[in-house]
């Protein structure tokens, strides 16, 4: 599998998305084809890591033992600089509408994207 | 056409020792009485699920388990919209005259046959598996995201949000089959736990055992006459990572065909029965209906308009957050207690009109949505 694209839901420190060579629509949630014409030409890109803060919600309560130890933690939505929109970790000060820009923490066993204020 | 023609419901809390299909079982026997009808005159069978006993054929484990042999039979799931989109299909299917009365039941044990938090954990599964359940989010993240969006954009407050809370505790305070029976004030909720904030524990509702059920025919069984009078659906997303903008999402869209259905407006409403798993869930669908303009529900609360004597009743059983919410059941008690209204029969807590009401049901993060218009038929 070398030489593909990995990110960070395969514990790669990257985002990825997908742009479609015939309609130039872009999507986050990987698929073998355009959620928007149905093409199968698409470019896999590794995004910037760039983006703005469109919702937050700060998780004081988690329901397993693993997510548990990491209490309160921020779950933000970021509107991403190439135009998709992402879920991921935020510092605790994020406010929405917040330039923001990403790098990666450890959550739970796993890499996940975090999010904090862009200097 | 079709009439609502039979409802039963249990009381919602603990029912320690009681299985999913045991809820089921007692609000059908319950529904089916009050529809005047015998078992064996049910014909079709919808159910929900059981997040407890997950069964790939629930609908006729429960015909059996019920001592009936439908001609029609099969479970739905759409998470919180379960509920009305049965009945929405219970309505064509008699209509269409596949079956002449559809049994609709849903219940479950997920209080006590469950932990809360694998209830939390189950139910967290509807956010994208790869994508968003890795971050740990819970349900009440998801709708707090959406919360903490709405008040940006409509200048809601955590004050607002409350005073939602403190109207269904209101309300089921005069339902004995209510969960809780302490009232409550904005300041209880303000300093309740939080949760996922801007939501705390009193923004959520309960984990509850319970059982709902209701029967949908083609003509009128005894003097109840309630008659579905449109009903319309729509779906926009499943993950709340791909929701559209908050003012494209699906309320609007099935309220607006369901009006068209149903041939009415907003203002011929006399009743309403409205999703509520959270304050924020209630905020917005009453904004997104129509029934309040945008960031004006709150104020609405505060005036009394949607308490049990004021313009537009609204959840007079308490709703999600204080009747409870045992699943698919949970939002099928706001079908039995308009059923119950509509026809003079709700008690100490009847209102003194409710001849047309509006429905509307919310499963996953605001993904699909169910909107329904009943009338009573003189």
């Amino acid at each position: 599998m070398s030489g593909k694209p990995s990110d960070w839901t395969r514990g790669e420190a990257a985002i990825l998305y997908q742009s479609c060579r015939s309609c130039d629509k872009v999507q986050y949630f990987r698929r073998d084809f355009c959620a928007a014409c149905g093409s199968t030409e698409l470019r896999e890109v590794r995004a910037s890591g760039k983006g703005k803060i469109y919702a937050a919600s700060l998780v004081c309560r988690a329901a397993t033992p693993e997510t548990r130890a990491h209490v309160p933690y921020n779950i933000v939505l970021v509107d991403a600089a190439e135009g998709f929109r992402m879920m991921a970790h935020g510092a605790g000060d994020l406010a929405i509408g917040d330039d923001v820009v990403a790098r990666f923490v450890s959550f739970a066993g796993r890499i996940v994207p975090y999010f904090e204020k862009e200097e | 056409m079709s009439y609502i023609t039979g409802v039963g419901l249990t009381s919602y809390g603990r029912h320690e020792g009681s299985t999913s299909l045991d809820l089921m079982s007692k609000a059908a026997a319950l529904a089916i009485a009050d529809a005047g009808l015998k078992r064996a005159e049910i014909d079709g069978i919808l159910c929900g699920y059981s997040t407890v006993s997950p069964h790939i054929m629930l609908a006729t484990v429960f015909a059996e388990q019920f001592g009936i042999r439908p001609a029609y039979a099969h479970a739905l799931q759409v998470g919180g919209a379960t509920g009305l989109a049965m009945t929405m299909l219970a309505h064509h299917l008699v209509e269409a005259g596949v079956a002449r009365h559809v049994l609709v039941v849903g219940g479950e044990n997920r209080l006590t046959g469950q932990s809360r938090d694998a209830s939390i954990v189950a139910l967290a599964q509807v956010g994208h598996p790869d994508y968003e359940v890795p971050l740990g989010p819970t349900i009440p993240a998801y709708y707090g995201l959406v919360a903490s969006r709405y008040m940006h954009e409509y200048g809601l407050t955590q004050q607002d949000l409350a005073e939602f809370a403190v109207l269904m505790r209101a309300h089921a305070l005069t339902h004995p089959g209510a969960q809780f029976h302490e009232p409550i004030t904005v300041t209880d909720v303000m300093a309740s736990k939080p949760v996922a904030l801007p939501l705390k524990l009193l923004d959520c509702c309960p984990v509850s055992d319970g059982g709902a059920a209701f029967v949908v025919s083609r003509e009128p069984t005894t003097a109840a006459r309630v008659r579905l009078r449109g009903c319309a659906q729509a779906h926009t997303h499943q993950h709340v990572t791909a929701a559209p903008s908050l003012s494209e999402l699906g309320a609007e869209i099935a309220i607006e065909k369901a009006k068209t259905a149903a041939g009415v407006a907003i203002s011929d409403v006399r009743y309403a029965a409205v999703y509520d798993s959270f304050t924020i869930t209630l905020a917005m669908l009453l904004e997104d209906l129509g029934l309040a303009r945008r960031g004006e529900a709150a104020a609405r609360v505060r005036s009394g308009y949607f308490s049990r004597d004021g313009e537009l009743p609204l959840n007079t059983h308490g709703g999600l957050l204080s009747y409870g919410h045992c699943g698919v059941g949970g939002a099928m008690a706001h079908l039995v207690e308009t059923q119950l209204q509509m026809t003079g029969r709700a008690g100490n807590r009847q209102v003194r009109d409710a001849s047309l009401a509006l429905l509307h049901g919310d499963g996953g993060v605001l993904s699909s949505h169910v909107s329904m218009f009943l009338e009573r038929v003189r």
